[in-house]
């Protein structure tokens, strides 16, 4: 049987780092899955409204910082009269452990989903040892 | 004395809390923030005297996997969000992120001018406009003095 779709409703960023917003507007938390493979991370946040150029990624750190910006649509004539979801830009902040391979990290976005790919560094990744025979 | 004492006590205190747990859950109220399960995919609707836009929020499908119909001034938005494949060895650390079938259908208020219907998605919305009928529309009768 399908499985039938429900989410949550979205949820705001109450505080920015205990800072205040100083852009008037509504702050969401991307809903994210993130996986694990041997050699990297993978990142995948919702963030609907956002395009490949209104993202922005910074790695500070170990601080993994997503912010997508988006721009209320507005329709001249027309008044919003009924609302499910609450409009605004996207922010989430993640910590790295040290074994990600920073050069490395590729983003994209596609249909409103943000898209990274974190590959571990060497150093982090499994090893095999091979057992000669003497 | 010394148990009534306790029992006022006791009273009171549980009035105290009562009084604490109504101003907590009125706060989540009033706040609008409580987390729970909403149809998908949400929508937002705004209206004019010319018809409505409707945008809805469907990340991470592709275009091509959406259906809209239109019948009757019931707008249907129907279709599914597949789930990330498992690769060989991945693991699941973080699933907050929904998938499977979704429906939603939406009356409208007035007639549809159903062969002027746009509709486009971009970046994850999903954006429909519906043009009201002309023959829907209020229209201002003039009164003729004799």
């Amino acid at each position: 049987m399908p499985t039938e779709l429900k989410e949550m409703n979205k949820q705001e960023v109450l505080t920015h780092n205990g800072a205040e917003q100083t852009r008037p507007g509504k702050v969401f938390v991307p809903r994210t899955d993130i996986y694990e493979s041997q050699d990297h991370l993978l990142l995948l946040a919702d963030m609907p409204g956002v395009g490949q150029d209104s993202v922005d990624i910074t790695l500070e750190r170990n601080i993994l910082t997503i912010h997508g910006r988006v721009d209320p649509p507005e329709f001249e004539g027309y008044s919003l009269t009924y609302s499910e979801y609450g409009i605004g830009d996207y922010h989430r902040e993640f910590a790295l452990s040290n074994e990600i391979d920073r050069e490395g990290i590729q983003a994209s976005v596609r249909n409103g989903v943000l898209r990274l790919v974190l590959p571990k560094s060497r150093s982090a990744m499994p090893r095999k040892i091979t057992v000669e025979a003497e | 004395m010394l148990l009534q004492k306790f029992v006022e006590n006791d009273v009171l205190s549980s009035l105290r809390d009562m009084q604490r747990l109504q101003q907590q859950l009125n706060r989540l109220l009033s706040a609008g923030g409580w987390p729970a399960a909403e149809e998908f995919p949400p929508v937002n609707v705004w209206a004019s005297e010319n018809g409505a836009v409707v945008r809805s929020e469907i990340p991470g499908i592709e275009p091509s996997d959406v259906e809209i119909s239109l019948v009757n001034n019931t707008l249907t938005i129907k279709g599914s969000r597949k789930a990330e494949e498992l690769k060989n060895g991945q693991r699941c650390h973080r699933q907050e992120r929904g998938y499977g079938e979704f429906t939603r259908s939406l009356q409208l208020p007035f007639g549809v001018d159903a062969d002027n219907v746009q509709a486009r998605f971009s970046n994850g919305v999903l954006q429909i406009t519906l043009p009201r009928a002309e023959a829907d529309k209020p229209r201002k009768i003039g009164v003729k003095a004799e």
